[in-house]
């Protein structure tokens, strides 16, 4: 039984330089930020960072699943606050959790929370999905 | 500089756009989404992104896309998008200012399959300074 207020089970994806080359591919966005270091450094980054787009992918196959299928999700937003590092050779987590917000009309709107080694990559991230 | 009469302009995409399998399984895989049958919520990207670069780098519009990041998305979805459909993109630029030297431009895109308005995708895309 869910209400509003039940916080929902937290969700860690892990995000290494193969998933942004496959992002790339998938998206089609090959902007050289997310996958060649030397020129993300070249233009201010700390190191290569994954799209936004991919983070809130993730987030969106969290807020699929809880919808229990991706045909119940109806909205989806979220704001890009801070980007998601991605290092050579490592694995970095992306920490979803989410809380409900509103129980209205057979529909169910979360506030979602996403973090990257602790550090918040979303901001106002909210779905209404049919329930 | 975005010239500012471009703002509130709409700009019909000039393909129909058929949704593959293959495109929807590849971003299932990114996500480890096993039901291949509805694309992920966010699928749509794929389409209106690059149908932004195409209208907002015209000559006649002026944005600079190298230096472009991208500041909020929202997407709503008034029926899943499948394999096979066919799909008509249309873009408006809703609203651009400058803050701080960046500029930032909001622009919405409305899918539609034959007369129905299937997603709108609003962006909101900022241009460091």
């Amino acid at each position: 039984m869910i209400e509003v207020g039940t916080e929902l089970p937290e969700k860690v994806f892990y995000l290494d330089r193969a998933l942004l080359k496959q992002y790339a591919d998938a998206s089609g966005d090959q902007n050289p930020i997310h996958q060649n270091e030397e020129f993300a450094v070249s233009v201010g980054l700390p190191n290569v960072i994954a799209h936004g787009m991919l983070t809130m992918a993730l987030v969106g196959k969290y807020v699929s699943d809880f919808a229990e299928g991706a045909e119940n999700v109806l909205e989806f937003g979220a704001r890009f606050t801070k980007p998601v590092i991605v290092p050579a050779g490592e694995k970095v987590d992306l920490t979803v959790t989410a809380s409900v917000s509103e129980i209205a009309d057979g529909k169910v709107s979360l506030s979602l929370t996403a973090t990257s080694a602790g550090v918040k990559v979303l901001g106002m991230a909210k779905a209404v999905v049919k329930k | 500089m975005l010239n500012p009469d471009s703002v509130g302009r709409t700009f019909a995409g000039t393909d129909v756009i058929t949704i593959s399998q293959s495109e929807v399984d590849a971003f299932c895989a990114v996500v480890g989404e096993a039901d291949t049958t509805i694309a992920p919520p966010t699928f749509t990207i794929r389409i209106t992104l690059t149908q932004f670069e195409a209208i907002l780098t015209q000559p006649e519009i002026g944005l600079d896309w190298t230096r472009l990041v991208h500041g909020d998305q929202k997407f709503e979805i008034f029926s899943p998008i499948k394999s096979g459909d066919a799909l008509t993109c249309d873009a408006t630029i809703e609203s651009y200012r400058v803050a701080a030297g960046n500029e930032i431009v909001s622009v919405r895109s409305d899918l539609h399959r034959g007369k129905d308005l299937v997603v709108s995708a609003w962006s909101t895309l900022v241009v460091r300074a």
